[in-house]
């Protein structure tokens, strides 16, 4: 569905995202994990189209994507959240949605229609027609998952969509997220809540200052030394190995 | 109430009762108010539906003001072409410079302060560039000969012009009722208030700006052409100042930012207050603009909706939903 | 057309000394920039205000121009502090479009009312030392505008000296990159904010005073002025003061330069085109990516 090769992105002499290559499979949720400033956000921004590379291709259901507007890869097909949510003040929620639903349907009524739909989906329907500057932050995730997906996305790019939410919020997140995925919308979700990491997905790749350091199935990073040595500095993994071996 | 459904009824009931007034009074000094309300009117629905709809400020909107004048006039002068027609064309040449200056700003990715700052720029090279070129008229100005006949766009009748200069604000006003239910509308409104959101959800920045302000140009572009062909003299000053600029602009911040009703009810206001400053202080050159400036100031800090957004949280504290 | 290079020194020479007051109104611009990120339309009404204050002040007190630096400065310190403070800052409520409308509104406030007191007539001053002047041999260089680079220069300099070396300059720099924190440790952010417009409003007052004894004022002269100063701010990049000096000085070389081949009527219409190719074609990035 989405590959990146060797994408680089150099921001004045700082290697922000450094030969990133991954591949994302069709249907799965695939996570991207890494320390904080290891580049996921801007790598997030290559794929969505919202900075140029410096070097590097990304290819998009086997097209080359990696120099067209951020607007044109949506028309393909790959919608984004943002990790700063700021719905359309002044717009009612289902408004809020609706300008995502008129990307695939133009007439008014159609769009206002799907907005509905797609708020049944994430649970929004209650608070449909308030505005949605009265929303809690847990309201505000919901709605920006909503207008990503009433673009009707092939592939959908979540960026910290669980970040701010509490336990609760966030179990009530979980079988939205997998009802996307199960409804044949692919998801690439950068995430740090580890729980929904481990729950979640299939696939994890992990980012470190820029490199891609590893990847695989949630539970074989989890006990990736590297991983361990990106997120808790060097020697962490021997440190840890040591504890458990006199455990 | 919604913001559409009063922006409709107070558009309605103003535009019905401003129709009616000639039937009323012949005056010339009411019918000159209501002339140069109207032009006002149309001036600051293209500003509002660039500003208030989509964010962009422009403070240059002079120049789309100054080319559908200048246009129309010099398409009828120069060309012999029939003055409606000349007028449409006026029209069709403001949206055509409104559509560079947007490419060249917009392509720029000027935002904000930057493209006020550089629309004023351009409306002021065009005030300059008409002022020194003798094809314009230059410093002296632009006289439309005085031919009163109904093929000429000229009347007998002030209350025959009023009625144009109304029905087209009418037009412009129905117009955006319609745009605010449609794609266009809900894209304009998304760009405005988060770019990059927009952007994420497919919508063509750059090209939806670019649709405003051709459109917002050329609504202002037949204010001027209105004003050209009711007063039959241009210089630079006049089609080209910032003093059209600033009304355009403040019309609408008092009649209500983005709404359907807001221009009207701006202009209206502006031009009561304007006569007022004028009855009260003579003719001190300056003083309306004091005004307009410190109703701009206080309707920023304690009024952000204007008129209409006022009018709309009274009817929704009545209960009204 | 070629010149011969006494005459091109010369025009470089008057053009560093033009670039100077330049730069003193960009400083303000671009330290009110730097610390509140906001524009403020109404410098250039500011800069025509203090020239009128300038004008009325030797017209009718017959006080010498450079003289009035010590009225002026002052007061349009304590003025540009209250505006901001008690007009601009409240008004506003913290969107960039809001304090553009409301700039805007004062701008046209000051500026109308002056054109209601003083007409649109362009005023001057007559000084003993207009057009006294120092042989340099190959030129002559004129005396009022020597000390107007010499000031412009000792401005700046006391300037760059407050935000270095001083704590309100600390507090004025910690404010500029992160008021959320500063107001955490203490500091007034609102106060500080005000402080920096009012030291912006001092620029213009100074500028002001520099540039009576040469020159002419009219009520909507302050906008050419502005315009250049956003030019040289633009290409200098936003909030920076070394970048708003340098840029200031090579603009007016450059506009002295130009003068030698273009007429006067066009030097003014070249200053807005001047503008506009700087914003469309500035390299992106120049100031930040939220242009």
């Amino acid at each position: 569905m989405l590959e990146t090769h060797a994408l680089t992105k150099h921001f004045g002499g700082l290697r922000a995202v450094d030969g990133a290559t991954l591949s994302v499979e069709a249907g799965t949720i695939t996570g991207l994990i890494g320390p904080n400033g290891a580049g996921k956000t801007t790598l997030f921004a290559m794929i969505s189209g919202f900075e140029e590379p410096t070097s590097g291709t990304v290819t998009f259901a086997g097209e080359d994507v990696t120099r067209e507007s951020a607007h044109k890869r949506a028309r393909r097909g790959i919608a984004r959240t943002f990790q700063i949510v700021r719905p359309f003040a002044g717009l009612t929620v289902r408004q809020n949605i609706a300008v995502g639903a008129y990307l695939r349907h133009p007439s008014r009524t159609d769009a206002l229609r799907k907005a509905e739909e797609v708020a049944q989906q994430v649970g929004l329907a209650p608070q449909i027609d308030r505005p949605a500057s009265e929303l809690t932050v847990a309201g505000r995730k919901r709605l920006e998952l909503a207008r990503a997906l009433a673009i009707e996305p092939k592939l959908l790019l979540l960026d910290e969509v669980l970040a701010g939410l509490n336990p609760s919020e966030i179990r009530d997140m979980l079988p939205v997220l997998r009802s996307v995925r199960d409804g044949g919308i692919t998801i690439l979700m950068v995430e740090h809540v580890m729980q929904a990491i481990m729950s979640l997905c299939d696939v994890v790749h992990v980012l470190a200052q820029g490199v891609m350091i590893a990847q695989g199935t949630p539970d074989e990073i989890a006990r990736d030394p590297r991983v361990i040595e990106a997120y808790l500095g060097a020697g962490a993994a021997k440190r840890l190995e040591a504890a458990r071996a006199h455990a | 109430m919604r913001q559409e459904r009063l922006s409709l009824v107070l558009s309605v009931g103003l535009l019905a009762g401003l129709a009616v007034v000639p039937l009323v009074t012949a005056a010339n000094t009411v019918l000159n108010f209501l002339v140069f309300a109207m032009i006002l009117a149309l001036a600051a629905h293209g500003w509002n539906l660039l500003a208030g709809y989509a964010g962009q400020f422009s403070f240059g909107h002079a120049a789309f003001f100054g080319v559908g004048a200048y246009g129309g006039a010099l398409l009828q002068m120069r060309a012999g072409i029939n003055p409606w027609v000349a007028f449409l064309g006026g029209i069709m040449l403001a949206g055509i410079v409104g559509a560079v200056i947007g490419a060249l700003s917009f392509r720029a990715d000027l935002r904000g302060s930057y493209f006020s700052l550089v629309t004023l720029a351009f409306a002021e090279v065009l005030r300059i560039l008409v002022n020194a070129t003798p094809a314009t008229g230059g410093a002296a100005g632009l006289l439309i000969p005085l031919d009163v006949r109904f093929a000429n766009f000229q009347f007998a009748s002030r209350a025959a012009f009023y009625w144009i200069a109304l029905a087209l604000v009418a037009l412009v006003t129905l117009l955006m009722l319609v745009i605010e239910n449609t794609r266009f509308g809900a894209y304009l409104t998304a760009i405005r208030e988060n770019e990059d959101a927009a952007r994420a959800l497919g919508v063509d920045v750059f090209a939806e700006k670019i649709k405003a302000m051709t459109l917002s140009a050329a609504i202002t572009g037949a204010a001027g052409g209105l004003y050209a062909q009711y007063f039959l003299y241009l210089d630079a000053n006049i089609g080209f100042g910032p003093w059209i600029s600033i009304e355009a602009l403040v019309a609408p911040i008092i009649g209500g930012l983005g709404t359907a009703a807001g221009p009207l009810v701006g202009a209206l206001a502006l031009q009561m207050l304007g006569e007022m400053s004028k009855t009260v202080a003579g003719r001190i050159p300056g003083i309306d603009l004091v005004l307009f400036g410190l109703l701009l100031v206080l309707v920023i800090a304690f009024m952000r909706r204007g008129v209409v957004g006022q009018l709309q949280r009274l009817a929704m504290a009545r209960g009204g939903a | 057309m070629m010149f011969s290079p006494e005459i091109v020194m010369a025009a470089v020479l008057n053009g560093v000394m033009t670039g100077s007051v330049y730069a003193l109104i960009a400083l303000g611009l671009t330290l009110v920039y730097g610390v509140l990120h906001i524009i403020n339309f109404a410098h250039g009404a500011m800069l025509t205000a203090a020239m009128f204050a300038v004008f009325v002040g030797h017209a009718v007190f017959r006080i010498d121009p450079y003289a009035m630096i010590a009225v002026v400065a002052p007061l349009f310190f304590a003025l540009g502090y209250a505006l901001q403070r008690w007009v601009i800052g409240p008004a506003a409520h913290g969107s960039e479009s809001n304090v553009l409308l409301v700039t805007l509104g004062l701008s046209i406030m000051i500026e109308n009312a002056l054109l209601a007191g003083f007409r649109s007539d362009t005023r001057s001053i007559d000084v003993p030392y207009a057009f006294s002047s120092l042989d340099l041999g190959f030129t002559f260089l004129s005396v009022p505008r020597l000390v107007a680079f010499g000031v412009s220069i000792a401005v700046a300099f006391l300037l760059w000296l407050l935000l270095a070396r001083t704590d309100a300059g600390k507090a004025i720099r910690a404010v500029a990159k992160e008021p959320t924190g500063a107001e955490l440790v203490g500091i007034r952010v609102e106060h500080v904010f005000a402080v920096t417009f009012g030291l912006g409003a001092a620029c213009v007052a100074v500028a002001a005073c520099l540039l009576m004894p040469t020159f002419y004022v009219s009520p909507r002269i302050g906008n050419a002025f502005v315009l250049v100063a956003f030019t040289i701010v633009v290409l200098g990049g936003m909030g920076s003061i070394p970048g708003a000096v340098l840029g200031a000085l090579f603009v007016g070389v450059v506009e002295s330069l130009s003068g030698l081949f273009f007429n006067e009527s066009l030097a003014q219409l070249g200053v807005f085109l001047i503008f506009i190719l700087v914003l469309l074609l500035r390299p992106r990035g120049l100031f930040g990516a939220k242009a």
